[in-house]
């Protein structure tokens, strides 16, 4: 029965498996390049620097001599603009995030808020730069410090933290919010005592991914002035001559991690390339684990949480 | 009720008090709650209050920039030296540097994260999308330093051997990398868009004897068709205020050319450039970085808002 017309039918069907099946492939091979790319970046670094990352690497002051330039005062300053922007983002953002969807009325000061956010996400973070060399170094004459650094990049990822406490805030459905209403709880009370709870996952997972964000981020903290030869670390409280007060170490000046891999990686010496490389890995690991974490940590609410 | 509101005003028997002591327990909480309003309504506007900060300062800034050079030098100068003795103040030189960049990160973000998209909304098992999918985020909160080095020390030397003569600093390198950057963005943001069309559309199309290929070109693509075009168009503004990528790999020499070959600055690796050398404050060269700065939001606020627009036209046809 191969009529002239079925033959044809079916070279047509073949014609479309197989278009589907190298459309296909070449959809999985375009996939597969962000693994390798990944693979491929993380390897050039290793390659290239594991043979720096030492404990002395980590313990010694920049230097002039390459061999013995190490990456304390980075990874300290790091750390300290971390807790800064943690402190200045979270309080913030989570409160923000819960005004809009708990308590907001519908009118223009909510839209406005609402545009506000969606944009403030896709500011190129260079602009923050510019917002703080204004703002926090000039004007209110906090300087090259601490404090301006971790403000800037708590800006930065307030978008970041708003967005995923709102996710995780819409995520509970509205029978829990009624329940606590029927028992005579007022709106704080619910949220204090049974949103915030529920979506602290959602919250941890914003979190992390908005300071992972920030402790990769290299252009708005050159932008402040941090590029600068740093071979001391900031006071610590109460300790020194004369002792430094619990906040002294906030208006220091400083460098992080970003900034000591460009300052390096600008340099012509290949010996400093390699310094670089190795900050490098010390800054992809610490991010990935953080991104690694949250991501993690969303699959197991999303496995746990059944409503 | 009556009742208790005579007890109550009468006073002494024990229901009044108590009824008393609910009045001021309602009193202090209404008080309470107002304030936690008022604190909540304030960090949800200091949202605004960041974006105003950035207008105003950028405008102040740039606004006496422009008292001592011309608008109209500032935007069709083909000569960008802010920084020399006799300084010359047209911006042209930067804006195609950008332009560059951008437009060949966008030759392989576009494709690359439409296919990728397409992938894992129409073809992917879903174990396998759920397996790919995490790699691809992870790819996407890499630090755009470490991106910079990638382009710098890996690439550049894999291009040179590919064109020969090919300078140290070029914008073919960063603008490739930087495509590979915003490849994820790109392909979560219209996968997003494929997904959100009806599972309704796809089955009419299968029953028909459509291939998963023909339905994704010819049903899914064109019914998510402005969520993709979001996701390129928020993908090109991720690309021009990228900076790191950038300011690492194609040179920080300002250079009036459309060849990729060629090193140039783009307006983000301007600003790097002055913010690294010691500027004094309020001096020419330092309020210019606030005059390109104020371009860069202009470009890309107006890339954000056509992207928007467009996502969320994809929610109203359904």
């Amino acid at each position: 029965m191969a009529s002239k017309e079925s033959m044809e039918l079916r070279g047509v069907i073949a014609r479309n498996q197989r278009w589907d099946l190298i459309v296909g492939t070449v959809g999985l091979l375009a996939t597969a390049l962000g693994v390798i790319i990944l693979t491929l970046l993380f390897l050039d670094l290793v390659l290239d620097g594991w043979r720096r990352l030492t404990p002395e690497f980590f313990l010694n002051f920049p230097s002039r001599r390459p061999e013995e330039a190490g990456i304390l005062s980075a990874w300290v300053g790091s750390a300290l603009v971390m807790i800064v922007t943690a402190f200045t983002a979270v309080p913030l953002g989570v409160a923000a995030a819960i005004y809009l969807e708990e308590y907001a009325p519908k009118n223009w000061v909510t839209e406005l808020i609402e545009i506000n956010v969606t944009n403030l996400a896709a500011v190129p973070s260079i602009i923050y730069g510019l917002l703080a060399l204004g703002l926090f170094v000039y004007i209110l004459g906090f300087g090259h410090s601490i404090l301006t650094a971790g403000l800037t990049l708590g800006l930065m990822i307030l978008p970041i933290i708003i967005v995923a406490t709102r996710e995780a805030l819409r995520a509970i459905p509205v029978a829990i919010r009624e329940a606590a209403y029927a028992l005579g709880a007022t709106r704080w009370q619910v949220v204090s005592d049974h949103l915030i709870p529920y979506a602290s996952g959602g919250i941890y997972t914003g979190v992390i991914i908005g300071l992972s964000r920030a402790i990769g981020e290299t252009a708005p903290v050159i932008t402040i002035g941090a590029l600068t030869f740093i071979a001391f670390l900031p006071p610590i409280p109460f300790s020194g001559d004369p002792p430094a007060g619990p906040f002294d170490w906030l208006f220091s000046p400083f460098t992080v991690l970003p900034i000591q891999m460009f300052n390096w990686l600008s340099r012509p010496q290949s010996a400093f390339h390699v310094n670089a490389a190795a900050t490098g890995i010390v800054i992809i690991v610490a991010t990935l684990a953080m991104n690694g974490i949250a991501i993690w940590l969303r699959s197991r609410i999303r496995a746990k949480l059944k409503w | 009720m009556s009742d208790a509101m005579t007890a109550t005003e009468t006073g002494g028997s024990p229901s009044s008090l108590y009824l008393d002591r609910i009045r001021t327990m309602r009193h202090v909480r209404n008080g309470k709650e107002r304030v936690i309003e008022a604190i909540l309504f304030v960090a949800a506007f200091c949202a605004v209050a960041v974006t105003v900060a950035i207008v105003a300062i950028l405008l102040y800034e740039a606004s006496t920039f422009f008292a001592h050079v011309s608008l109209v030098e500032f935007l069709t100068g083909t000569e960008w030296t802010p920084l020399f003795e006799r300084a010359s103040y047209g911006m042209l030189p930067l804006l195609v540097g950008t332009v560059v960049t951008s437009f060949i990160a966008f030759v392989v973000a576009g494709p690359l994260g439409f296919l990728i998209a397409m992938y894992l909304s129409e073809f992917a098992p879903p174990k396998l999308a759920e397996v790919l999918k995490p790699f691809l985020e992870l790819l996407a909160g890499v630090p755009t330093i470490v991106y910079g080095y990638f382009a710098l020390l890996f690439v550049t030397p894999l291009l040179q051997k590919i064109i020969p003569g090919l300078p140290g600093f070029n914008m073919l390198s960063a603008g490739l990398v930087m495509g590979l950057m915003i490849v994820p963005y790109v392909a979560s943001v219209a996968e997003d868009a494929m997904r959100a069309v009806p599972m309704a559309l796809r089955e009419g199309s299968y029953a028909m004897g459509a291939t998963r290929f023909q339905t994704a070109m010819w049903v899914v693509l064109p019914a998510s068709f402005s969520g993709v075009m979001a996701a390129f168009v928020l993908g090109i503004s991720r690309a021009v205020g990228e900076t790191m990528i950038v300011a690492i790999a194609a040179g920080q020499q300002p250079n009036f050319t459309f060849d990729p070959r060629e090193p140039a600055a783009t307006i983000t690796a301007y600003i790097v450039q002055v913010a690294m050398g010691d500027l004094p404050h309020g001096s020419i060269g330092y309020q210019s970085i606030f005059a390109v700065g104020l371009v860069l939001v202009v470009i890309t606020l107006v890339f954000n808002l056509i992207g928007q627009m467009l996502r969320r036209r994809i929610r109203e046809v359904y």
